[in-house]
């Protein structure tokens, strides 16, 4: 697989470690409850379609990238930094 | 008809006219007692225990392509029941029992060879591990031997031992671990369940799970919609999307684990063995090719085929131990979806939903499992209570931490 | 030429002037250059070249390509030795060896040939059913005898002489095979300015037309092919390989290919490999892989001289070398014809054509009249005879009757498949074609299109034209502009009219469909009758296709048997799919020079050669090589030295690299609150100047890692983290900051590598960094007390970094300068030092040492633990959130009767400790159920002359006193034990603050 990073360019996948779903959203705070907090780690959707991951750029840029990706073609529609993903959340 | 090797004799005398069909090919009924989902290894095998120990016969596996299309012809067939855990360790060495009869229980002869897996360590943190580990096997009746660097030279003077980048300094020994024929692990049990009465249903995708007040009635299929009192999913690979069927979110993730045989080789190798500085496997089929494997892809996938990084890295790992693999040469390679659980062992279960079971989370140790997986999901769907040795795969043990992590590795799928 | 019976005196692409010695199964033969070993053992009249796999039945060679599945050899002797090669492909070389395989005592006489007389017994999944009574004997007799059957060839079991190397190639168009249609779209995409990349497995381009005898523009295709070879060198951006085989197409265009640099050549040149892994990433590709002639199953269709019609001819025109004397053509279509024609006109006798369409038209007739044939129209062959050798075939005529017709070349022509095996690598599934009888490509993978016969697309002008437009698609697809479509050039005229026969049913004795694996049509009828009739089923339960050739002569006839006997068509019974390789690949070729020493990179710390110099004894430490030890002459086992190691830091001074370490820089005004959310203890207090342990978890509750981080500045930190998990750690942090909390100001780089670091333990520590420390900088207790920090200068203004920390339990220091000054430093600390005794340790007093001290380590971060079970609980904040918190609180992480850290010592003092070992209550059963936990850790303490241990076990902490067996059966240990507080050594601490 190539992994185009929107910092280096398009890249072999070999250089970028991956975690896993990029959507569960962690409860922060200590007002965050153990239910939900077991559903952030534990539970997956784990679709067979398009999937929404993180990758690591640990070989090149070090950015952390939400990567769209259909699990059964492994083809790739888009790539962008998590944290450009997140400050959109926010706002 | 009974298979023997009388049986073979008569037929060879009659240009083996006579042979009948293994399995019945059934059209659905529009209803069961169990409907088994999944035509790989551990259903048929659930339907073998469920007819043959607990007489429940009335019993459908549906099969969404041809029985055994998924991960039980697609491993590197070993079986061990090497395990630290006593979550696993009991439960993998009743698997190895299964295995030992298996011949004689399913009157098919599924080619169990107990030659032996090894595990390599190469520093002194990796023997006191796998002392630690062989300890635990002992403890639960398993037989393990560790041994030194020299016992290991003897058993498999081929490796590099002298220019090695992580010297082989010894090896975990299970003498009864080694290897079976996976197709046949697969025909054996469905010729077994089908001479019960079981109905093997291929060609037949689950597309739907109907519940009422929040109670598994049936599901809708390709070939119609079935009846039945109680569904049992074993789906390895599929768990999350036939589970999304019942509204249920796994702690799985799908990925995919690619294998590999050599081309057809005069005998090497009479034991498994595995790299404890690389991820690799290889042993010997009976027909001569080498059969390895290494770590998965890494990302989640339904694609069934991986890509070059592991596979280089498999070779990387096997010219590392082995070098005489040079010339060697690579026939073919594949990959099976692993469902890749949270903790990197099983869940054998009830669901939220009732009449809902739920066998899941092989990660890429499923084959191994097959007999036990199916003895024990059986003996839950029979009796409605966990079998003892499976009793520790549960689905609540994430929510409540009685994790079953044997390596370490914590809530992430890949690194299991 | 003597010595080569059936080499014609001229035409073909073989050098006569260049003779070549080869020698098989001993025996002493000649070829020329541009031969290959099947073409060279036919040139000398040797037909007979292997033993198939389960009846052993002679074989020969069918084919002249990658799909041969009967001509296999081991090539070359000794370690070099290879097993399994086709010598359709082996390009001769002066000094050849070839054996034959399978067979014993030889190939002519093979005893296990009488595995044939059985064979009623040994059909498809004759295993599955016997071998099951007495239940012993499998293991025992039955089992052993069939895998010392396995097999055909002999792997060298040695090392490998030769390496590898792999490389890596960027294109915009990737051309895969250099017959016409690959030649042309390599031209078209050239001339479009596209970087192109062609490969061939061949070692000469030009595929079929180096076979066929064709024209292009009226002139010999050889002339168009040597004009548009020149073109394509003198076009800078087109890059040519042969003997390069595509073998795998991976995702999102990435190409694994196999250069063969050195494997015509008797031995690698030096410093060259013997084969090169490619990964090829092309924005484009093309596949003109030509196609594969298929064979017709027949009683007797294996004997050696039954070949494809298409080999004979390429024998015939491109090696110059005759296959036979006397040829029956058997041919389902047009194609064979051309076989007949070429090897009469080099001087062969055609003796009869079998022709199964009923009608012959009249151009045929008259060209069988003219070749002196007897032409057999709507006939079929339908047997053989000659064992080791074809001499003769019968032939069913159209009207029933049988002939028999002398011959030592059965010419076999059923059509072609396309070579599309690389579109179904992804899992494109390939779609039958009613009128070209064969599977063409479906659905493409992205970015592949497929030119000529590989399309199903069969005629040279259909390549031509196909190559010359695809190309030029292509390099448009890749962003640039296309050069202008000249006229494709014109081809004489070619029919391929085709009626496939893929059985001729009838006669006794073997039909094979795979040869290989000896799987004749009664093997696939019995399969289909015992219900394994999905195509997958088929395989897998006769092993048709599973053999080295991977089905590419066997799939279609396999599927057409079952398609027979089940009355369905042949794409309702199923479809030939491929699985990547395309032909097998040599492991060594993808492991590259990943072997020996260099399976894996070697980290060496700044101060590797200091500690080479001082006889240091290195162990691997993941990818590091760390000091272990340093021996002194005398010394004669490891525990010597280390406890010399030990007592003399204990005692005076010692040094120890710890550059390994990682090192993670933290700045950014929310530095201390990143670190409150990461570590389980707080951070915001901690002032400038100060040190303090850090542990941190996982978000599921379990320590991950641990180590000193030291706060520089208000908004600048510097983190420590054990060598393990250095990486780990840094990507985790990488996660946090980026991912879950983007808005905070701080800033993360790893500097484990810009820094060397060595630990100054023992009492006299101060006063040997007094010599190396520049003298404006006061270290004494009062102002540089425990766990102080500060940036400082060395040596006269050298940067550094000194960290009042200890793993000994000593007075200890860790000093840091940047990597360059880590040899000097050890040497300056060796020095200032002297004269205090200073001692180099390595890890394993280090270990001892921490050990002694009760300090948690790598066995005991074992991903298993939780900072409870290490006794750190009382370490946890409760006033923050942190990763790991709520997780840590699940009920099973805080069971009072978890295993938790604490110390052993053995009753005898005289015992040896094991980590690894389990605890087991005294008297207790030696059963999973008693037990109580495990040591993680020993060590031998010199100090208290005595081994002791660390371990967590049920109850921990409250049970110091008690006393318990440390059972290690597979060690033969079983001792007595008492459990007793982790701190053996200075437990109030009052040598860390001397």
């Amino acid at each position: 697989m190539r992994i185009t990073c929107p910092h280096c360019g398009a890249r072999d996948a070999q250089e970028f470690t991956y975690l896993g779903a990029a959507d569960p959203q962690r409860p922060d705070g200590m007002a965050a409850t153990e239910a939900a907090m077991v559903d952030y780690v534990y539970l997956r959707d784990n679709p067979a379609g398009p999937h929404r991951e993180l990758w690591y750029h640990g070989a090149g840029c070090h950015a952390w990238l939400v990567v769209t990706r259909d699990t059964r073609t492994h083809a790739i529609a888009s790539v962008e930094p998590a944290k450009a993903r997140k400050a959109g959340a926010a706002a | 008809m009974r298979y023997s090797a009388f049986s073979l004799l008569a037929q060879a005398f009659r240009g083996h006219k006579g042979w009948t069909p293994a399995w019945r090919e059934p059209e659905p009924k529009a209803d069961y007692d169990v409907v088994i989902i999944g035509g790989g290894g551990h259903g048929l095998a659930t339907a073998h225990y469920l007819a043959s120990r607990h007489d429940i016969t009335n019993v459908a596996v549906l099969e969404k392509g041809y029985l055994g299309s998924g991960n039980v012809g697609r491993n590197t067939t070993i079986i061990r029941s090497n395990y630290l855990l006593p979550g696993n360790t009991p439960f993998y060495e009743l698997s190895m029992k299964l295995w030992e009869g298996l011949e004689q229980d399913l009157n098919y002869n599924a080619m169990v060879s107990q030659r032996g897996v090894i595990n390599l360590y190469h520093s002194d943190g990796q023997r006191d591990a796998f002392a630690r580990r062989g300890n635990a096997m002992r403890l639960a009746g398993v037989d393990s031997e560790l041994l030194g660097r020299e016992q290991v030279r003897a058993m498999l003077p081929f490796l590099d031992y002298d220019n090695a980048r992580f010297p082989i300094q010894g090896g975990l020994l299970q003498r009864r671990g080694g290897t079976a024929r996976h197709d046949a692990v697969a025909w054996g049990y469905a010729r077994a369940a089908d001479s019960r009465g079981v109905d093997l249903i291929q060609n037949c995708e689950v597309t739907g799970i109907t519940i009422v007040n929040g109670r598994a009635v049936g599901v809708e299929t390709s070939r119609g919609p079935i009846r039945a009192k109680k569904i049992a999913m074993a789906v390895a690979g599929n768990s999350s999307r036939v589970a999304a069927m019942a509204g249920l979110r796994l702690p799985i993730e799908s990925h995919v684990l690619q294998a590999f045989v050599s081309e057809g080789l005069k005998p090497l190798i009479d034991t498994v063995v595995t790299f404890g500085a690389g991820h690799f496997y290889i042993s010997q089929s009976d027909k001569g090719g080498l059969v390895f494997g290494g770590d998965i892809d890494g990302y989640n996938s339904y694609a069934q085929r991986g890509n070059l990084p592991v596979i280089e890295d498999v070779m990387e790992a096997g010219m590392g131990l082995w070098p005489g693999l040079g010339r060697v040469r690579m026939l073919r390679h594949w990959g099976g979806i692993m469902d890749m659980s949270m903790d990197g062992s099983p869940i054998i279960d009830f669901t939220p939903v009732e009449g809902l079971y739920l066998n899941s989370g092989w990660c890429y140790g499923g084959f191994k499992a097959t007999p036990a997986s199916g003895f024990c999901f059986a003996h839950l769907i029979a009796t409605g209570a966990p079998h003892p040795v499976a009793s520790a795969y549960r689905l609540d043990r994430f929510a409540t931490g009685h994790l079953i992590d044997e390596k370490g590795a914590g809530a992430q799928p890949n690194l299991h | 030429m003597s010595g080569q019976p059936f080499r014609l005196t001229s035409g073909g692409l073989i050098d006569r002037g260049r003779t070549l010695d080869f020698s098989f199964d001993g025996k002493s033969y000649q070829g020329h250059a541009g031969d290959t070993l099947a073409s060279a053992l036919l040139a000398n009249g040797v037909r007979l070249v292997g033993r198939s796999f389960k009846y052993h039945r002679p074989r020969g060679v069918l084919s002249a390509g990658p799909e041969e599945p009967n001509a296999l050899v081991e090539l070359r002797t000794g370690a070099r030795r290879e097993p399994n090669t086709r010598a359709t492909v082996v390009e001769l070389f002066d000094g050849l060896e070839a054996a034959s395989q399978n067979r014993w005592p030889s190939l002519a006489f093979d005893l296990l040939s009488l595995n044939g007389l059985v064979s009623p017994a040994l059909v498809a999944g004759f295993y599955y059913k016997t071998f099951m009574w007495p239940a012993a004997f499998w293991e025992k007799l039955y089992e052993p005898l069939i895998r010392r059957a396995a097999g055909l060839g002999r792997a060298a079991g040695a090392e490998d002489p030769d390496h590898y190397e792999k490389a890596f190639a960027f294109c915009d168009v990737l051309v895969i095979g250099g017959g016409p249609a690959g030649l042309a779209a390599a031209l078209a995409a050239g001339r479009s300015g596209a970087r192109v990349i062609l490969c061939d497995e061949d070692f000469r381009l030009g595929g079929r037309l180096l076979a066929e005898k064709r024209e292009i523009d009226g002139k010999p295709a050889s002339e168009w092919l040597a004009a548009t070879l020149a073109e394509l060198a003198s076009l800078p951006d087109v890059r040519i390989m042969p003997r390069t085989t595509i073998f795998g197409l991976y995702d999102h265009g990435i190409y694994g290919a196999v250069e063969r640099v050195s494997d015509h050549l008797p031995e690698p040149a030096p410093h060259q490999p013997r084969q090169r892994g490619w990964r090829i990433y092309a924005k484009r590709a093309i596949l003109a892989a030509g196609a594969l002639e298929r064979p017709i199953v027949f009683s007797g269709n294996d004997a050696p001289g039954v070949m494809l019609a298409g080999a004979a001819r390429t024998y015939v025109n491109r090696y110059g070398a005759l296959p036979g004397r006397e040829t029956v053509l058997f041919t389902a279509g047009d194609d064979g014809w051309a076989t007949a024609r070429d090897i009469a006109s080099a001087g062969g006798q055609v003796a009869a054509i079998v022709d199964s369409r009923p009608e012959a038209d009249a151009g045929r007739k008259a060209l069988a009249d003219k070749l002196g044939a007897r032409l057999f129209a709507g006939g079929a062959v339908e047997g053989t005879s000659g064992g080791r050798q074809l001499d003769g075939v019968t032939i069913r005529e159209a009207s029933g009757a049988t002939a028999s017709v002398a011959c030592d070349l059965l010419a076999v022509s059923n059509g072609w498949n396309p070579t599309l095996h690389l579109t179904s690598h992804q899992n494109d599934k390939p779609v039958w074609d009613d009128g070209l009888h064969c599977f063409v490509p479906g659905s493409l993978p992205a970015g592949l299109s497929v030119a000529g016969s590989a399309a199903g697309r069969f005629t040279l002008a259909q390549a031509l034209e196909d190559g010359a437009r695809l190309g030029r698609e292509a390099a448009a697809d890749a962003g640039l502009t296309p050069a202008g479509a000249g006229p494709v050039p014109a081809t004489d005229p070619e029919t391929n009219g085709l009626q496939p026969v893929w059985r001729v049913k009838g006669a006794k004795g073997k039909a094979f469909v795979d040869y290989q694996n000896d799987v004749t049509d009664k093997d696939v009828e019995l399969a289909a009758r015992e219900g394994f009739r999905p195509v997958e089923h088929l395989k897998r339960y006769t092993t048709l296709g599973m053999a080295t050739d991977q089905g590419k002569t066997s799939n279609l006839a396999g599927l057409a048997v079952v398609a027979e006997q089940t009355g369905r068509t042949i794409p309702q019974t199923g479809t030939t799919t491929f699985r990547p390789p395309y032909t097998p690949v040599a492991i060594g070729a993808l492991a590259g020079h990943h072997r020996g020493k260099d399976f894996r990179l070697t980290r060496l710390a700044p101060t590797h050669d200091w500690s080479r110099e001082q006889g240091a004894v290195f162990v691997e430490s993941g990818q590091w090589l760390r000091a272990q030890y340093y021996p002194k002459p005398g010394e004669n086992d490891w525990l010597t030295t280390v406890n010399r190691e030990v007592l003399a830091v204990r005692s005076g001074v010692g040094i120890c690299d710890v550059s390994t370490l990682g090192k993670i820089d933290i700045q950014g005004t929310d530095a201390a609150e990143f670190l409150e959310r990461v570590y389980i203890n707080g951070w915001k207090a901690l002032p400038v100047g100060k040190a303090r342990y850090g542990l941190m978890l996982r978000e599921d509750g379990f320590v991950m890692d641990d180590g000193t981080t030291s706060r520089l500045g208000e908004s600048h930190f510097l983190m420590t983290t054990t060598t393990a998990n250095a990486g780990k750690v840094m990507q985790h942090l990488e996660f946090c900051h980026q991912v879950l909390w983007p808005e905070l100001d701080v800033r993360l780089v790893s500097v484990s590598e810009q820094w060397a670091q060595a630990s100054i333990a023992g009492p006299k520590a101060r006063e040997t960094l007094r010599g190396v420390v520049d003298s404006a900088h006061d270290i004494s207790n009062e102002a540089f007390p425990y766990l102080a920090v500060r940036e400082i200068t060395v040596g006269g203004g050298i940067p550094a970094r000194l960290f009042r920390i200890s793993f000994s339990g000593e007075l200890a220091y860790e000093l840091a300068v940047p990597a360059d000054y880590g040899d000097a430093m050890m040497r300056a600390l060796m020095r200032a030092g002297a004269p205090f005794g200073i001692t180099p340790y390595g890890t394993e007093a280090l270990g001892v040492m921490r050990v002694e001290k009760g300090h948690v380590a790598g066995n005991e971060l074992s991903g298993q633990t939780t900072a409870r079970d290490l006794g750190l609980g009382k370490v946890m904040s409760s006033k923050k959130d942190y990763i790991g918190r709520l997780m840590a609180g699940r009920p099973a992480l805080i069971e009072k009767d978890r295993p938790s850290f604490v110390g052993f010592k053995p009753v005898d003092p005289a015992q040896r400790l094991r980590a690894g070992a389990h605890f087991i209550g005294i008297g207790k059963a030696t059963v999973m159920e008693n037990d109580e936990g495990y040591m993680t850790s020993v060590a031998y303490s010199p100090h208290l002359k005595h081994w002791m241990g660390l371990g967590l076990i049920k109850g921990g902490a409250a049970r110091i006193g008690e006393r318990v067996r440390a059972y290690d059966p597979v060690r033969n240990g079983d001792i007595v034990v008492e459990i007793c507080s982790p701190v053996f050594v200075d437990p109030e601490g009052a040598r860390l603050h001397g």
